[in-house]
């Protein structure tokens, strides 16, 4: 079984500390997003896991081959499109996928059958034979992924994939790499949230160098301050009127409410439910609603927010 | 070897895909029949060699060879493709084999683009064609060796200009090492064996041994171990500086 397995990797330059002891393993059919601000260590740690860079500390096995013993090996099982997607300007697409096919050693009719499919896989079709330089953003991208996936690699490590694309581009780039996951380990990093959301199975979040989250995209959002809160909406007339606090206080009485925010505006009031425990309290919620014929506009639960349990944890480096 | 095969293919094809092919080839040609026939006095001379054309190859190299060489690395490092290079499964010294081979090939075709002096020797008298052998192979390992030094520097660097210019600096005390222009800096201070060992470095020292038509075993093994041991500080320093 193909993986990637770090164990307290270490990066430093000079005085910084790039990677600070990071640990995590990721197997085939997951999808493991890295998150983080800008500068956070997300493409020093790739890069150390292909190789490029060598690490200050610690181990890095890809597919059962350590990368510090047998760089070449571990980097014949791993596809990479590096931060950017370099590219040599003055080759086509074609003479590209050609030279990367033949470094990988496949050869005759089978790197020719690989380049026509992995083009084919990208839509490359139409710009094969035009050179790099001339290409749009979205076509250069296409073509650091062709290289990329060229080889049907175990081990698929690709920074900001979707950076920089418009959206169509995202959402094909996105389905393209839900595609192809279930033989695969493959490891991405973006700083666009709901993308982890809609590919990743996992995600890591590195803030000044260390791991300081790792779960599931829904694991994540549980630690959200706002989750399970229950927002209630209730038209303000006849014996509501003006009531509101007094409404709101009913409801903090009840049993695993916790934090009670009211709001009125419009003849309209909202009050922002949240839930002491992890248990559910809508049912309740409607209820107590229900028994006090209120007028009900809305009753909806939320979910976490990403975006929130991101700059909670990162912050708290600072 | 797959990968030395492939490395050396792009390149080369990268010198005819670019305008750079044909501006060196031309200027290499242009130069060297206006050194040969102009300062070399090829028909003044009137004897039926090729004298007049070698004997300015270590200073149509000092220049020529670090514009070919400069952007071996650098540009590279510039534009980023050293890391889709170095992670694919290339160790750092095929990678300096393959981009090294390339260049030497690429010399040597502008090399056997100036047989038509040859022939024309061969045509207006009857030349030595066993000393003008020697000339091209001496030329070929001499300008190996330019290159080596050149494709080391340029891995030092991420800027062209720079490269060229360090690289023609150095290929230019290496050329004269056997002269007072550099044995001077050595001799107040350095113990004679060091001086000597300076000395016997010169390019020019060894080209000229090998132009007067005697492939010297000692000469060739200096060609030799000069692109060697270049190409090995170019690969230890390609894995050095590679992410910088």
């Amino acid at each position: 079984m193909s993986q990637v397995k770090v164990q307290n990797l270490r990066k430093r330059f000079g005085a910084l500390t790039a990677v600070d002891s990071i640990s995590f393993t990721v197997r085939t059919g997951e999808v493991l997003g890295f998150l983080g601000p800008n500068g956070a260590g997300k493409s020093t740690t790739m890069k150390m896991i292909t190789g490029f860079l060598a690490p200050s500390g610690g181990a890095i096995e890809v597919a059962g081959f350590d990368v510090g013993e047998q760089p070449v090996e571990a980097r014949r099982t791993i596809g990479y499109l590096p931060e950017g997607a370099p590219l040599y300007p003055d080759m086509t697409p074609a003479g590209l996928l050609d030279f990367v096919a033949g470094c990988r050693g496949l050869g005759g009719a089978e790197r020719e059958q690989r380049v026509r499919e992995t083009a084919a896989r990208v839509n490359l079709d139409s710009v094969m034979f035009q050179r790099i330089e001339t290409l749009s953003k979205g076509y250069k991208r296409r073509v650091g992924m062709a290289q990329a996936i060229l080889h049907d690699p175990a081990v698929l490590i690709l920074d900001e994939p979707t950076d920089g694309l418009d959206p169509t581009q995202k959402i094909e780039m996105r389905r393209l790499i839900r595609n192809m996951s279930r033989d695969k380990v493959i490891i991405l990093s973006t700083h666009i949230l709901e993308e982890v959301q809609s590919v990743c199975t996992r995600a890591i979040i590195i803030s000044d160098g260390k791991l300081v989250a790792n779960d599931t995209p829904a694991g994540l959002e549980a630690r959200s301050r706002l989750h399970n809160q229950v927002i209630l909406r209730i038209r303000m007339d006849g014996a509501q009127a003006g009531e509101e606090s007094a409404m709101a206080a009913a409801l903090r009485a009840l049993p695993g409410v916790g934090e009670v925010k009211s709001a009125a505006a419009g003849g309209e009031a909202e009050f922002c439910i949240g839930a002491k425990g992890s248990a559910g309290i809508m049912d309740d919620v409607a209820r107590f609603a229900h028994g006090q014929s209120w007028p009900v506009m809305e009753l909806s639960r939320r979910r976490g927010s990403l975006e929130e349990v991101f700059t909670a944890l990162t912050r708290s480096g600072e | 070897m797959d990968a030395v095969r492939s490395i050396f293919k792009r390149e080369l094809a990268g010198y005819f895909g670019t305008p750079i092919a044909y501006v060196f080839l031309v200027i290499f040609l242009l130069l060297s029949g206006i050194f040969t026939f102009y300062m070399g006095q090829f028909f003044e001379r009137g004897q039926a060699d090729l004298v007049s054309f070698f004997s300015f190859h270590p200073w149509l190299y000092l220049f020529l060879v670090p514009a070919l060489s400069m952007r071996l690395w650098a540009e590279e490092r510039r534009t980023g493709t050293v890391e889709l290079l170095l992670t694919l499964p290339v160790a750092p010294w095929q990678a300096v084999l393959g981009k090294f081979l390339a260049s030497w090939l690429f010399i040597a075709v502008a090399l056997l683009l100036t047989t038509p002096l040859w022939i024309t020797v061969n045509v207006l008298g009857d030349p030595d064609n066993g000393v003008i052998v020697a000339g091209y192979t001496g030329s070929l390992l001499m300008a190996g060796a330019y290159l080596s030094v050149g494709a080391c520097v340029s891995a030092l660097t991420r800027n062209q200009v720079i490269a060229f210019v360090l690289s023609m600096t150095l290929c230019f005390l290496l050329v004269l090492s056997g002269f007072p222009l550099v044995l001077d800096l050595f001799s107040a201070w350095a113990p004679g064996l060091l001086v000597d060992a300076v000395a016997a470095l010169s390019f020019l020292t060894h080209f000229n041994a090998v132009t007067r038509g005697v492939i010297d075993l000692q000469d060739l093994v200096y060609f030799l171990s000069m692109i060697v041991f270049f190409l090995f500080v170019n690969t230890v320093l390609v894995d050095l500086k590679k992410s910088e």
